[in-house]
């Protein structure tokens, strides 16, 4: 049987067995979580340590595992957003948006340009929001809280106008098969229009606080480092890979919800360390600002879901009042739709990277089989090799600059 | 050379021949079966050769089909990505109902550890060659691998849930 296979603190038993430092130290093993607050979720890592360097480490994961995949296999394709919502649940608005696609896609749905021109401006604002939380909170670890405290105030800015849109703030169930469920009200544009007024002085703040700091730079730089070669074998995708300076991006490969109309660019980072990483979440919230910019410039008028009775719940009044309406009605909520034979996959570009889902379906009212690509559980296998050989407290810097979700990784 | 469907099955079949079939477009991706055995050499053509260049694993999914004859019950289905190219393909490899058993791509692809794993996990698939084929998600006392078809979602004892209350059969 391979060592591997063993429980982590039986291999490193033998390791300290084994090794004795020149001073007569000793080698011990650190259990780093699971519910540690440093680590933003619940996450364990198990580590061999030679003092504060950090020799061996295995993470243990599953933790807030919901067997989402086995759940989606025994539910209409419209119950399944809501899992979605609980992956990335700083960024739910794309994992909602990208679920619809998905459906979409397979139901040979065209989707009118207004609503994709807001499925646009929603999925960007979550962008701001999942960045936000991930380089502020990467400020915090490395002892800067005061950043944190600018930009978080956004964060409920911008959840106030998902509420506006949708009702929700944190786990938002956006949107419907076809567009959404109901239009943008004024109120929603409004605060939309302060957000986009205010967030760039606070954000432009944020920024001259870390970018050109001594001692963050001295926390980051060279921090984690990981080259493009070794991304692309490890799966990265999203800011952690454009960080080590390959310019894969969902949204320019193959544009999705008209994204081909907006220009906007994608930056890329050099040497993938944790301060690379955090520059290029930086920038791309810049250009999330100029893509809503765009959008709400551009925003056509017109239907904000497209005209699938079949699929898209109607009106509360038609179904009291005309026989049509109710069995449409009835028919979607018992989740019995007219459903293709067929295999798909839809990717978007999520708050840490591809988001994909792989959908099989049979004909009947749920998927035979759903396989999410979630790109924090692929990319998390290389925390490992990132932190070996570096300080304790380097690895709380890197796991947080990487994003790791805990919802996304267990789903 | 762009990379059409027509130059990659043409590559694919002078090299594998009869181990591949069933070459379809699904909606955008272009798909093909391959036999389990030349599963990991076909990976490693497709990622190895200057022309297909597929050298980024985009997903790895293990897929149970019950109703399937014995020699076909379970599926791998690879999702390379050309970056350059920016083309996408799929391999769908059947396995053994009895006895699921692949070669693993982890020195191809490092990101196929855990993805490999999650497949040991949820549906048993023993991958041959991997590092380190132990439970991921699921605790590792469990002895079930609970996404096959047969393992229940819900406690099978309650009553409340009864799907024919609500007009549904199946």
């Amino acid at each position: 049987m391979s060592d591997l296979l063993l429980p982590p603190e039986h291999r490193y038993a033998k390791v300290i067995e084994e090794r004795r430092n020149e001073d007569g130290s000793e080698l011990s093993v650190l259990n780093l979580g699971p519910t540690h607050p440093a680590t933003h979720g619940i996450f364990q890592n198990i580590l061999l340590m030679d003092g504060e360097r950090i020799l061996d480490a295995e993470p243990t994961i599953g933790y807030i595992h919901r067997a989402f995949e086995k759940i989606a296999e025994n539910r209409p394709f419209y119950q399944i957003n809501v899992l979605t919502d609980r992956m990335n649940y700083c960024s739910s608005p794309i994992n909602n948006m990208a679920w619809w696609m998905t459906v979409e896609k397979l139901l040979n749905i065209e989707v009118p340009k207004r609503a994709q021109y807001l499925r646009v401006i929603v999925m960007e604002l979550a962008r701001i929001a999942d960045h936000l939380i991930c380089n502020s909170i990467l400020g915090v670890d490395t002892g800067a809280y005061t950043g944190f405290l600018y930009v978080f105030q956004f964060r409920e800015k911008i959840y106030e106008i998902y509420e506006e849109i949708c009702g929700a703030r944190l786990t938002t169930n956006m949107g419907r098969i076809g567009g959404f469920e109901r239009d943008w009200s004024p109120e929603a544009f409004k605060k939309l229009e302060t957000f986009l007024h205010d967030f760039p002085i606070a954000w432009k703040e944020f920024e001259n606080l870390f970018e050109r700091n001594r001692i963050f730079i001295d926390r980051t730089v060279d921090v984690g480092p990981i080259s493009a070669e070794k991304a692309m074998q490890y799966g990265f995708t999203g800011p952690n890979l454009r960080a080590a300076g390959i310019d894969y991006d969902v949204r320019k490969a193959t544009p999705y919800s008209s994204y081909e109309d907006f220009d906007f660019d994608v930056p890329v980072g050099k040497s993938g360390d944790t301060y690379d990483r955090f520059c290029v979440r930086n920038a791309e919230v810049w250009e999330s600002l100029k893509i809503i910019r765009q959008a709400l410039d551009k925003l056509p008028e017109g239907a904000y879901h497209a005209d699938v009775p079949d699929y898209y719940l109607p009106p509360k009044e038609d179904v009291y009042h005309n026989m049509e309406s109710l069995i449409y009605h009835f028919k979607i909520v018992m989740g019995e739709v007219p459903v293709p034979v067929d295999e798909i996959y839809h990717a978007v570009e999520g708050g840490n990277g591809e988001l994909g889902f792989y959908l099989i379906s049979d004909g009947s009212r749920t998927p035979y089989r759903l396989k999410m690509r979630r790109p924090c559980y692929i990319y998390y296998q290389a925390y490992t090799e990132m932190i070996k050989g570096g300080m304790l407290s380097d690895a709380i810097v890197i796991l947080s600059s990487l994003n790791v979700i805990a919802g996304e990784l267990d789903a | 050379m762009a990379l059409d469907t027509v130059n990659i099955q043409n590559k694919i079949t002078e090299t594998f021949g009869n181990s591949t079939s069933n070459f379809r477009m699904q909606r955008d991706i272009f798909c093909f079966d391959v036999d389990s055995d030349k599963a990991y050499n076909l990976v490693k053509f497709l990622k190895e050769d200057a022309d297909l260049n597929f050298h980024f694993l985009t997903d790895l999914a293990g897929i149970h089909y019950p109703d399937n004859e014995k020699s076909q019950q379970f599926a791998v289905t690879y999702q390379l990505h050309n970056w350059i190219e920016n083309t996408r393909i799929r391999v769908k490899t059947f396995l053994d109902g009895e006895n699921p058993e692949l070669k693993s791509i982890v020195d191809l692809f490092q990101c196929a550890n855990w993805m490999e794993r999650e497949a040991w996990d949820f549906y048993g698939i023993q991958f041959d060659g991997h590092p380190q084929l132990k439970r991921i998600l699921n605790m590792d006392e469990m002895v079930s691998h609970p996404m096959r078809k047969e393992f229940p979602m819900e406690d099978s004892g309650r009553t409340d849930k009864d799907d024919r209350f609500f007009g549904r059969t199946s």
